[in-house]
């Protein structure tokens, strides 16, 4: 930066009727290409400021505030009490938290084994990935309410699918035993597509001489998988666990439309960003909804602060 | 065969071993069984949306489910489209998602511009707290964000019910930014210094020479910026609460409860075509730009 304005001003000798000239017109120079910077800047600038930094910063405050009939009271601690002795707080956490398990489970760790057998595939092999990733492009409501569709117990295709084989069928969104895990089946259908592909992408880059050195040393396909594609895509199954809790934590849209307004049956659906809404928008509780998306946001920092050291080490 | 010539790539297993005969029974059993598979699991709900679109109101609620509409009632798709208003809602959808794309492209591409090439002091420091947005869940911010777009700070207007207030969040995504100056990064210094000496201003450089070179980058974030807003939820659902300003999701959701299963069917299939049909256009981009973009920030 210094450097280009050093080179300016020396090749260029500013006009010699005032005194040091170069430097008054390095620093001319200087100014105008600040001022037309901040002028490409400006449009993001004002976005950022009012749509992301003044929210950031609002949800802190108000995580400590009460507002009552337009006028707003400093409360100290008193919204985190107040979530703290909420019922659904615990029952939210601990649906939240079965909801990013059962998702890594199934949204995780299929996608990297289709991954696998899909890069075996030298037929057909566009067509699958087309397959795999159309459902990310879908809307989500087009897609969930389909599902609930689906799911229904009196006349929906998954209990006459299960009937027909002669499998036991079950209530799924309307049991408080199975809402999460039809809820977790949808999500993964809906999801699965892009981390499928991502890991595709890292498969290829593998050198194929240590699958031939590997095989050549007398190693099997399961040997080969646990001792040269797991540790060549080490960096970026990290990188894509720790964006996946991240986003998994966050589920909102898949419990809220597939149980029509996101509670379930015996709260069995209740997330914590479905508490925040709840807090929010049915009760105006503008004060106990930051607070527990502070919350919210103090553990997913953490995911996110791997994440970037891991991403760091990678670019490196 | 001629898959048994090309040895340039290797995976997991070999190509001797795929072409012994049982190595080739393997392969196409696994082929066909996962083909099968893989078009029931994906494409056997389309199938399912699509057709139980055609079904009348008794037929889409009969036990056990039909596989063929036993009688073909296009008549619903129609209902779908008057009862739920979808040509509004579709007409909205599109509004925003190209409004979005605008003012993305127009205030990313200066911004990252700006960082990448003129290099403003502070510029690193900017940069950074735009990518620190990275780490805050977007769930998170929602009510402060809601606040704010009801009553926006020092105008105090409210932009509620206007496309503005979709418009306007969809630029500070500091993903475009990192995406876009990583590529203006690549194009040599160089370059613009002989634009600038044969005296072309910093709009010049970027209209004719910045632009027409990140073509491929521009699309992979314009592709993402109007599927992004397609299938946004919330931020919809609560910056646009009025019927006639609501997105095809926030839309269709409203009006779940009132409607037949069929005409529900039939609206979320509809709903679902423009979006299938763009990605069967772009796949090759989409595919190329989520691999491309997803692992960095």
């Amino acid at each position: 930066m210094a450097a280009i304005a050093v080179l300016e001003s020396t090749t260029e000798p500013g006009p010699g009727s005032r005194r040091n000239p170069r430097r008054q017109d390095g620093f001319v120079r200087e100014l105008r290409r600040n001022v037309s910077a901040y002028g490409f800047l400006v449009g993001a600038l004002l976005c950022f400021g009012l749509f992301s930094w003044y929210p950031m910063v609002r949800e802190f405050i108000m995580s400590f505030q009460k507002q009552k009939l337009g006028r707003t009271r400093w409360v100290g601690m008193h919204n985190f009490n107040q979530i703290w002795n909420d019922p659904s707080f615990g029952q939210a956490w601990r649906n939240t938290l079965y909801f990013t398990l059962l998702a890594l489970l199934l949204g995780y760790l299929v996608p990297f084994l289709v991954a696998i057998v899909l890069n075996e595939f030298r037929h057909a092999s566009a067509y699958l990935r087309i397959v795999v990733y159309l459902p990310v492009m879908l809307p989500p409501v087009a897609s969930l309410v389909l599902f609930q569709y689906f799911y229904n117990p009196e006349y929906g295709l998954f209990d006459h699918i299960l009937h027909a084989v002669g499998l036991p069928t079950l209530q799924w969104l309307q049991s408080p035993n199975t809402s999460m895990i039809a809820v977790v089946i949808a999500s993964t259908w809906m999801n699965m597509g892009s981390a499928t592909l991502i890991y595709l992408a890292a498969l290829q880059g593998i050198p194929g001489e240590l699958y031939e050195a590997a095989e050549i040393d007398g190693a099997g396909i399961l040997r080969r998988v646990w001792h040269v594609t797991i540790p060549q895509t080490r960096m970026i199954l990290s990188m894509l666990l720790m964006l996946q809790i991240v986003a998994t934590m966050q589920v909102f849209v898949e419990p809220f439309v597939l149980t029509n307004g996101g509670q379930g049956v015996d709260n069995s659906t209740t997330t914590i960003v479905y508490l925040v809404y709840q807090y929010a928008f049915n009760f105006s509780n503008y004060g106990a909804a930051s607070a527990l998306g502070l919350l919210l946001l103090l553990v997913l920092v953490v995911f996110a602060v791997i994440y970037r050291w891991i991403s760091r080490r990678a670019e490196q | 065969m001629a898959v048994a010539t090309d040895t340039s790539t290797r995976t997991l297993i070999s190509r001797v071993q795929l072409n012994r005969p049982r190595g080739r029974f393997v392969y196409w059993t696994v082929l066909v069984l996962t083909l099968l598979l893989f078009t029931l699991v994906f494409i056997g709900p389309l199938y399912m949306m699509v057709t139980g679109g055609l079904k009348s109101t008794a037929e889409a609620i009969q036990s056990p489910p039909t596989l063929f509409p036993h009688k073909i009632t296009p008549g619903t798709y129609s209902t779908a489209w008057t009862q739920l208003n979808l040509a509004k809602l579709l007409m909205n959808t599109l509004v925003y998602a190209f409004g979005a794309l605008f003012f993305q492209l127009v205030f990313d591409i200066s911004a990252a511009y700006a960082f990448s090439k003129l290099r403003p002091v502070l510029g690193n420091a900017v940069l950074g707290a735009m990518l620190a947005t990275l780490m805050i869940p977007a769930m998170v911010l929602i009510v402060p964000q809601y606040l704010t777009v009801i009553d926006l700070p020092v105008l105090h207007v409210n932009l509620l019910n206007t496309p503005w207030a979709i418009w306007l969040p969809s630029v500070a995504n500091a993903f475009n930014i990192f995406l876009l100056k990583r590529f203006f990064d690549s194009i040599p210094q160089e370059l613009l210094d002989a634009a600038s000496i044969d005296g072309a201003g910093s709009i010049r450089i970027l209209w004719s020479l910045v632009l027409p070179m990140s073509r491929p980058i521009i699309s992979v974030v314009s592709i993402f910026a109007l599927v992004a807003v397609w299938k946004d939820f919330l931020w919809p659902l609560l910056a646009e609460p009025s019927p006639t300003r609501q997105t095809l999701n926030a839309g269709i959701y409203s009006l779940s409860q009132g409607v037949p299963q069929n005409v529900l069917i039939a609206a979320s299939a509809i709903s679902a075509v423009p979006t299938i049909l763009f990605f069967l256009f772009f796949q090759r981009n989409i595919m190329a730009g989520l691999t491309a973009g997803s692992l960095k920030g």
